[in-house]
């Protein structure tokens, strides 16, 4: 009721504003007149009634006014009438209003934008019900790699999680009738929906009752992207059977739009049951302990009332029991570590990467809000006459202040917004971006309620902070003085507010730009590192066996034929063939431990060493260009039959047996009891990430290691389109069931490379921005000291001052500011560059090529930003200039 | 109008709300109906009236709507809202008891203490 009330009564005075003002015109005027009225009875004339009426009612305008107020929300009409006044004053200088605009939209854009990605990959727990609660256990040797019977057993003997589900990768081609696409699936334990709590938007989900043994649950759920883009969301679907490899497989249930499977960036086209087999041969490696690649993560709830520790000191329990249990082959090397789930082993780097994207948006937004600070303080003193003018005709310094605010405030909404909208257009397309051809990595960022709260906080919290900058010298303003004396003719000597804020502007833009340069520095370097093979001019087959139902025997001879088949097409240099997957392809490269040959036994704690290990065929290291430094490649004669051998890498020899030439001819063992003689010793070369340095790993014939799963790899400097169909054509020839897909070595190297390209795109935008905030900074400083003293300037030009004077006295101040900021910047952002060495490889600020370059670019900038003012000093016409005056 | 009483600051409203509470009154009605419940010991500065008014409308105190006067003028008629009925009800009660425990404090004579 009194809220209605009030409501009316102020909706009626901005909204019926004239009618309300006439209303009460009349409303007094007719009490005047009933007044009039009464006194004319009392026997006075008609004029003489109402003069006294008039006197008696005592100042009309001054109670209209008053009741004018009484209707409420003046404060609100104070701040409108702030707003239109500083919209005038705005509309007066668009050039200020456009930079502001501008610089702060960037600002928190960046802001929102980091905030977002923050949001998407740390913040916000998967989409299932209590994701926040959900625990993962990367358990075993490689992070978040174990063996399905090592989880089998920590799931039913551990006593802190509900229940405990796990999934894997399913990499399988998916026909629906003579169309098999490859396809990107989890193969999931049976209590994997029920664990999460996913119901199934269409017909059912996996339960942990449809597994009966292998075999049991030949059932595939399709997730509602998958569902929608290639059966268009027939609801028909269920029920019907597909060829998963080549295997039949009913179609039972569809997930939840919302559901995306349980890692943030990598979302799967379907879901297997993991002890259904995938491939004809039925091996899946599930009943092997030692095989640590079955399962990718398992995760859980924690059981009520069970901490985190306590989860952990159980978990560790079971590890040390089946590490005595199994002691061949439990490998388990360190201590239980709970994680959340959606970034498993990347969390770390992830956390540390967003966390420093945020503080280097933060700097910005900071060095914009000192722009915005020293361009209002200029403002502010250029208006210091009309400031006075108002002080001394009775306006109180609140009402001045709380207009210049309203003013800041206005500017950063503005700027707010169309950063705001900026974000959200960057969010919306890094959501739908997928960063690299035919991987289905996405990056989980959706525009919602908290980015525009976030963006709107810090609009607000930067409109203060500049609005704040000036007013100081607001509150300090005397009247008579500066009325007296007009503006201009004070020049301060002393460090003012203003130099603070353009050296602090200029020490953040140094910070970024010396941290874009050490990223960009470490790309290149990592880009040109040597890999140990050479990416270029190569042509890549995934040919995986299993999806075109080999097994046994008729896999090894069928890769035979393949790499035949590929040295024989027209430009080839060299073709060979490597098992599962090439190096530094997809963190496909596996460790064997191996031992010396005098070993006491082959449990894992006695391994000389875990290279990496890779099947290889004759060929493969003359296509990889791999230079082979001693001894001899395989032949094909290094078939199952003949005598096991190997290839070691330079590292593998000197850490194994010495040096290169003691490498060959000697044995080593493997875990399997085989011995195996070195035959040749080649290059290092990088394998799993391009950080590593000089890893030892050794290359086997890939008929001793025989696997279903294989790339050819092809040299050759054909044109890759036509080589490509060629390619197609001559597997098509061998098996026209096979799905086989060709790349470039190159390309297959960007998953490896992205995280280092996205800090280095990061980054470098980062880098832009602060250079783009300083320019404008060093600008509008040096074009504001240029302006106020142009008069000074002028007679020192009459006075016979050379150009080189002139300069100095108009730019040397800011010059030195910027001198003094960039080494600030410099110090800063070597020291922060620390933290950059841990996202981007070979990132190191102590490198001459990124200290010279920081300062270069910092010199170019302040050349560019005071070019024009300078020009502007130097065409002064002292004539002109003073007679203006 | 001889020798009026001061108005004490706050009371404006509470009498503008009583003299309403006894029928709808336009503004100068209200002034004329103060000084006759009052007779004529309290008198209220013209002007001073339509604030309060104006105020009281806001409050959701008192509502308006217009009208003919008793001399067939175009009038504002105020009357009291069920929110101004007991805010009334509250102030009567409230000025009630400190007037009761202003007169007996000043009624109070030095052998009682």
């Amino acid at each position: 009721m009194r809220i209605a009330a009030w409501l009316r009564s102020v909706s009626a005075k901005f909204f019926r504003r004239d009618a309300l003002a006439e209303e009460l015109q009349e409303e007094l005027h007719e009490h005047i007149a009933l007044r009039a009225d009464d006194l004319e009875r009392q026997g006075l004339s008609r004029a003489e009634a109402e003069r006294l009426a008039r006197i008696e009612f005592g100042g009309v305008e001054k109670f209209r006014e008053q009741s004018h107020e009484a209707l409420g929300a003046a404060w609100l009409e104070t701040l409108l009438a702030d707003i239109r006044y500083s919209l005038r004053v705005l509309r007066k200088s668009p050039g200020f209003v456009a930079a502001a605009v501008v610089t702060l939209a960037l600002a928190i854009a960046a802001n929102a934008v980091v905030f977002g990605l923050m949001d998407g990959l740390i913040l916000r727990p998967l989409n299932v019900p209590r994701g926040d609660a959900l625990i993962g256990l990367p358990n075993g040797s490689d992070p978040g790699f174990e063996s399905y019977q090592n989880y089998k057993d920590l799931r039913d003997r551990n006593h802190s999680f509900v229940d405990l589900a796990a999934f894997s990768f399913a990499f399988v081609a998916l026909d629906t009738g003579n169309d098999p696409v490859p396809g990107s699936g989890y193969a999931v334990t049976g209590n994997y929906f029920d664990v999460l709590g996913v119901k199934p938007y269409l017909g059912r989900v996996i339960h942990a009752s449809d597994e009966r043994g292998t075999n049991s649950a030949p059932y595939v759920v399709l997730t509602w992207a998958y569902w929608h883009r290639r059966f268009h969301e027939d609801r028909g679907v269920i029920g019907r059977v597909v060829l998963v490899n080549k295997r039949p497989f009913t179609v039972i249930g569809v997930t939840p739009p919302g559901f995306i499977g349980t890692l943030m960036f990598i979302s799967p086209d379907f879901f297997l049951p993991i002890v259904t087999p995938i491939s004809a041969s039925g091996d899946q490696g599930l009943d092997l302990r030692a095989d640590q690649h079955s399962v990718f993560e398992s995760f859980g709830y924690l059981k009520p009332g069970v901490t985190r520790a306590q989860a952990e000191a159980d978990c560790s329990n079971v590890a040390a029991y089946l590490a005595k249990t199994y002691p061949k082959e439990f490998d388990q090397r360190t201590p239980v570590v709970l994680g959340r789930v959606g970034l498993t082993a990347f969390a770390g780097g992830v956390e540390a990467f967003v966390g420093g994207l945020m503080l280097l948006a933060a700097l910005i937004l900071l060095g914009a809000c000192a722009n915005l600070g020293s361009l209002f303080a200029a403002r502010a003193s250029d208006r210091s006459r009309e400031v006075a003018l108002r002080l001394a005709l009775g306006s109180s310094r609140n009402r001045i202040l709380r207009q210049l605010f309203t003013e800041a405030v206005m500017l950063a909404l503005l700027g707010g917004a169309v950063g705001l909208a900026l974000s959200v257009f960057l969010l919306q397309r890094i959501s739908a971006w997928h960063p690299i051809p035919a991987v289905p990595i996405q990056i989980p960022v959706a525009p919602d309620a908290k980015i525009y709260i976030v963006a709107l906080v810090l609009a607000l919290v930067s409109g203060f902070l500049f609005g704040l900058v000036p007013m100081r010298q607001i509150l300090r303003s005397h009247p008579y003085e500066i009325v007296k004396a007009g503006p201009g003719l004070k020049i301060n000597r002393r460090i003012n507010v203003r130099d603070v804020l353009l050296v602090l502007q200029v020490a953040i833009c140094g910070v970024l730009i010396t941290a874009s340069l050490v990223a960009v520095r470490g790309l290149v370097r990592s880009l040109h590192s040597d890999f140990g093979f050479e990416p270029r001019d190569t042509a890549m087959v995934s040919v995986d066996l299993a999806q075109a139902g080999y097994s046994g025997a008729s896999i090894p001879a069928m890769q035979k034929r393949l790499v035949h088949a590929m040295e024989a097409i027209p430009g080839v240099e060299n073709a060979g063939l490597v098992n599962n997957y090439p190096p530094l392809v997809y963190t496909g490269a596996d460790r064997q431990p191996i031992f010396r040959e005098n070993a006491p036994d082959l449990l894992p704690a006695h391994a000389a060493m875990s290279p990496y290990s890779f099947g290889i065929s004759p060929g493969y290291l003359a296509a990889a260009r791999t230079s082979l430094l001693a001894g001899r490649d395989f032949t094909w004669h290094d078939d199952k039959a003949a005598p096991a051998v190997a290839i070691a890498n330079v590292s593998f020899a000197e850490k194994m047996f010495g040096s290169i030439n003691g490498a060959l001819g000697k044995y080593f063992e493997l875990k399997d009891g085989r011995r195996v003689q070195v035959v040749g010793v080649m290059e290092d070369g990088k394998y799993l990430s391009i950080t590593e340095e000089h890893e030892p790993a050794v290359f086997v014939p890939f008929e001793q290691n025989p696997m279903a799963a294989a790339w050819l790899v092809l040299r050759s400097r054909r044109d890759p389109q036509s080589l490509a169909v060629a390619i197609r054509a001559e597997i098509r020839k061998l098996d026209a069931g096979l799905p086989a897909e060709v790349r470039s070595w190159n390309e297959l190297l960007q998953p490896i490379l992205f995280p280092a390209r996205m800090a280095t795109l990061a980054l470098g935008v980062m880098g832009l921005m602060g250079a783009m905030l300083s320019i404008t900074g060093i600008f509008g400083m040096a074009a504001y000291s240029v302006s106020r003293r142009l008069r000074e300037l002028g007679i020192r030009m009459a006075l016979g001052a050379q150009r080189k004077e002139v300069l100095q006295a108009a730019l040397g101040r800011a010059l030195r500011l910027l001198a003094i900021g960039s080494a600030a910047g410099l110090v800063l952002g070597v020291l922060a560059s620390h933290v950059l060495a841990s996202i981007v490889y070979q990132a190191t600020p102590r490198d001459p090529l990124v200290l010279g370059g920081v300062v270069v670019t910092m010199a170019m900038l302040g050349l560019v930003a005071t070019w024009i003012p300078a020009q502007r000093a130097l065409s002064i016409d002292p004539l002109i200039l003073l007679r203006e005056e | 109008m001889g020798d009026q009483a001061q108005l004490l600051p706050g009371t404006l409203d509470l009498l503008i709300l009583k003299a309403v509470s006894l029928g709808p009154l336009h503004g100068y009605g209200v002034l004329l109906r103060i000084a006759q419940i009052s007779g004529q010991a309290l008198l209220v500065e013209q002007g001073a009236l339509y604030p309060a008014l104006f105020r009281l409308v806001r409050q959701g105190l008192l509502h308006a709507k217009w009208g003919k006067s008793e001399n067939n003028r175009r009038a504002k008629f105020y009357e009291l809202t069920l929110a101004g009925r007991k805010r009334l009800d509250e102030e009567t009660e409230g000025w009630n008891r400190l007037t009761a425990a202003i007169g007996s404090a000043l009624a109070a004579r030095p052998e009682e203490v």
